[in-house]
């Protein structure tokens, strides 16, 4: 039986590696991806991890998976089908594979939310991205929406204003919520066009997005329309293991979840700041607390 | 293995072909196309009834126009010069498999 399985490579799980390494535990990384950095690799420009003053998402998690390696984590490339409660630990059981551990840190971040409108499932792919750094280039010159006030809505309009010809940017509150260094390049932004307290009620198109249909009766016309509303958490694994609130698995800075020998860390627990540095923190805090529950079991 | 494919080999290789094919719309930049090419690779040694191939659509943007690519990383699965299914996103290991396996 293992000390520790680490489930997720992204920067909260490779920091609980690295840490682990140092612990020398007997522990593995599982990913799914044969890729690490979770979804850092979707931004394109990262300006606020001490140490980089400018890089990116890929360059960053290589980094973070580099120093890990180096540390001496070992990975296993599978995707979780299951955790069970066993004799004195867990089972994780694999599409290819089945591994007995103490304790783990539950570390499978987030994944982009779901708008919920009308047309939206319908339309994905064929306009309707949760991606902006993937698919602006299919929109060069033309019109384009981004649907968010938060940090992610902020970036994704910003780098669509290079590429577009003009950026809606639609929030249903009064005010954005992003970054203030971020707000004030939208602002001055002169192809961005703010579209305050409005939502979308409907996504329109028959084989690729043609406008969108708003709350307030009328319908603007774009041929994207990118979504960046939050995130949902990836806790659907341990839902019925441990408690969690709006799918987020209920834990403090200490990582403990309400099942003894789980910790989560990154931005699957609840917490109030979701960025890299604190999945980062995160991780190092989780892996205390293996440390402190494996000492006393 | 999977093989990078151009606009002009499409059509001998994928349309014309008696073998079912697997086409992977990527890009370089792409952060969630460089999650899924890997596993598309190692998925790829396990079924020699089927060809797999990457389309860069920087490079061949031709052929992303022509299927309609409007995000990626994109699949398309070919079976006898017609589309058999689309999809759109990252897929998990057992999902891309049964994807593939439509075509066998």
């Amino acid at each position: 039986m293992k000390d520790l399985i680490i489930a997720g490579s992204g920067p909260a799980g490779l920091a609980a590696a690295v840490y682990a390494s140092n612990a020398m535990l007997d522990f593995v990384v599982i990913e799914k991806f044969p890729m690490s950095g979770g979804q850092m690799l979707n931004t394109i420009d990262i300006n606020n991890y001490l140490g980089f003053e400018l890089t990116d998402g890929f360059s960053l998690g290589q980094a973070f998976r580099s120093h890990a390696e180096k540390q001496g984590a070992e990975f296993i490339n599978d995707e979780i089908t299951a955790i069970e409660k066993i004799d004195g630990g867990y089972k994780v059981v694999c599409n290819n594979g089945e591994y007995e551990t103490k304790t783990i840190i539950f570390a499978l971040g987030a994944n982009p939310r779901k708008l919920g409108a009308k047309g939206e499932q319908e339309l994905a792919g064929r306009g309707v991205s949760y991606c902006a750094t993937c698919d602006g280039n299919f929109f060069r010159g033309r019109d384009a929406a981004v649907i968010g006030g938060g940090d992610v809505a902020l970036e994704d309009a910003l780098y669509l204003a290079n590429i577009c010809s003009e950026v809606y940017l639609i929030h249903r509150r009064g005010e954005l919520r992003g970054a203030k260094y971020l707000q004030d390049k939208v602002f001055k932004n002169e192809k961005i066009k703010l579209v305050l307290n409005t939502q979308v009620n409907e996504i329109l198109g028959e084989r690729k997005v043609e406008g969108l249909k708003l709350n307030n009766g009328e319908t603007l016309s774009v041929d994207g329309v990118f979504i960046a509303v939050g995130t949902d958490a990836n806790s659907k694994l341990i839902e019925n293991l441990v408690e969690t609130d709006k799918g987020f698995i209920v834990a403090d800075e200490s990582g403990k979840t309400s099942c003894e020998g789980i910790f989560a860390a990154g931005d699957v627990r609840t917490k109030r700041l979701r960025q890299i540095s604190t999945a980062v923190s995160d991780g190092a805090n989780a892996l205390y607390s293996v440390e402190e529950y494996l000492n006393k079991n | 293995m999977t093989k990078e494919i151009t606009t002009q080999e499409f059509n001998e290789k994928v349309i014309n072909s008696s073998k079912p094919a697997l086409v992977d719309f990527w890009a370089s930049w792409c952060g969630p196309c460089r999650m899924l090419s890997p596993l598309v690779d190692s998925v790829s040694e396990q079924y020699s009834e089927v060809d797999f191939y990457k389309v860069n659509v920087d490079e061949e943007s031709e052929l992303a126009r022509e299927y309609g690519i409007m995000s990626i990383p994109s699949l398309i699965l070919f079976k006898d010069g017609e589309v058999l299914d689309e999809s759109v996103g990252v897929l998990s290991e057992a999902q891309l498999k049964a994807f593939v396996e439509q075509a066998i």
